[in-house]
């Protein structure tokens, strides 16, 4: 099964089981506390899926690291390399 | 460090006007290689550049030897990595292939650490990331690391591949598997990268990684507009949809 074909699986077992359960069709009835509950649970998961992304990506953002010395480093190799190989006859 | 042993790496280099580094790229790959005792081949695969990295690339084999450099030209106007690769492949006598960039951005002299990890879990693959342990970046900005990291969190959550980072270029194959992916992968461009480490896990290949650190000298000239962006996402959804 390709990914979207999980998610569109997926999201109609959360969505008939949340409808059954808080859009309550007769003969399914939970009492009203229960349903009044559930009844915005989708919002309140994209929300909170919103905010655990923003601070995901706002964390692997602050923590992505510098490479200092691997610059520093290249810029030496790279003189070697051009001495090196001018050495050898290479004509750049 | 031990000899390698029967192994034998071959190096595919898509090359577009890279004059002025494949010299430098082929030098510290060679350094690379002996300084481990490793047997290798470096395979230049060049789209018609214009500025002469043929005639550097000849240059090269002449100094190195045309066991060492094979240099195969290619002028297409679909020219894109995977094409490259499927013209290196028929050339490459190696068993494993290293697949890289020719503009040193990628610290060449890891490319043991790639060996080194692969020894260790047996991989098929091994993909070198940005994102994890001492992986980096060098010259990009918050703007760039910010649509790096976003990218490629969505790319987690909708793929969920396994690998932490999916657009790298940097990566290590057994011989076969690279070529059963090169069959069945059909995107274009760091899409057909991402399509690989998919597929790669679709069919039971085992991913290793290994921390790298991209140097990016060429930033200022890093076409990363709104149209990258956008067909970012239409390769992302279209791998979303038929994977």
């Amino acid at each position: 099964m390709t990914k979207l074909g999980q998610w569109l699986c997926g999201l109609a077992l959360l969505g008939s089981a949340w409808a059954a359960l808080a859009l309550a069709p007769p003969g399914l009835r939970l009492p009203a506390p229960y349903r009044q509950a559930l009844l915005p649970l989708p919002v309140y998961l994209l929300v909170a899926f919103g905010c655990y992304s923003l601070a995901t990506v706002g964390y692997r953002l602050a923590t992505f690291n510098d490479c200092e010395e691997a610059a520093a480093e290249l810029q030496e190799h790279i003189r070697a390399a051009r001495a090196d190989l001018s050495r050898r006859g290479l004509r750049f | 460090m031990a000899a390698g042993g029967a192994d034998k790496f071959s190096v595919l280099l898509p090359t577009y006007n890279e004059r002025e580094n494949l010299p430098l790229v082929v030098w510290l790959l060679a350094r690379a290689f002996r300084e481990s005792g490793n047997n290798f081949e470096i395979i230049i695969i060049d789209d018609g550049s214009p500025d002469g990295t043929q005639e550097i690339a000849e240059q090269l084999e002449k100094i190195y030897g045309s066991d060492k450099i094979v240099m195969r030209e290619i002028i297409s106007v679909l020219f894109s990595s995977g094409t490259a690769y499927i013209h290196g492949m028929k050339y490459a006598s190696g068993n494993f292939i290293v697949i890289m960039d020719a503009d040193l951005s990628h610290h060449v002299s890891l490319y043991f650490i790639y060996v080194l990890k692969q020894k260790e879990g047996n991989f098929d693959i091994v993909s070198g990331t940005r994102y994890k342990g001492n992986g980096g970046v060098y010259g990009w900005d918050l703007k760039r690391k910010l649509i790096s990291r976003g990218a490629n969190f969505i790319t987690q959550v909708l793929l969920r591949p396994g690998a932490s980072d999916l657009t790298g270029s940097f990566r290590l194959y057994r011989k076969e598997v690279l070529q059963k992916l090169m069959e069945k992968c059909v995107s274009k461009g760091y899409v057909f990268q991402m399509e690989m480490i998919v597929r790669a896990r679709q069919l039971g290949y085992t991913i290793g990684e290994v921390p790298i650190s991209f140097v990016d000298r060429v930033y200022g000239e890093s076409k990363l507009g709104g149209n990258e962006i956008v067909s970012f996402l239409k390769g992302l959804l279209t791998l979303f949809a038929t994977t």
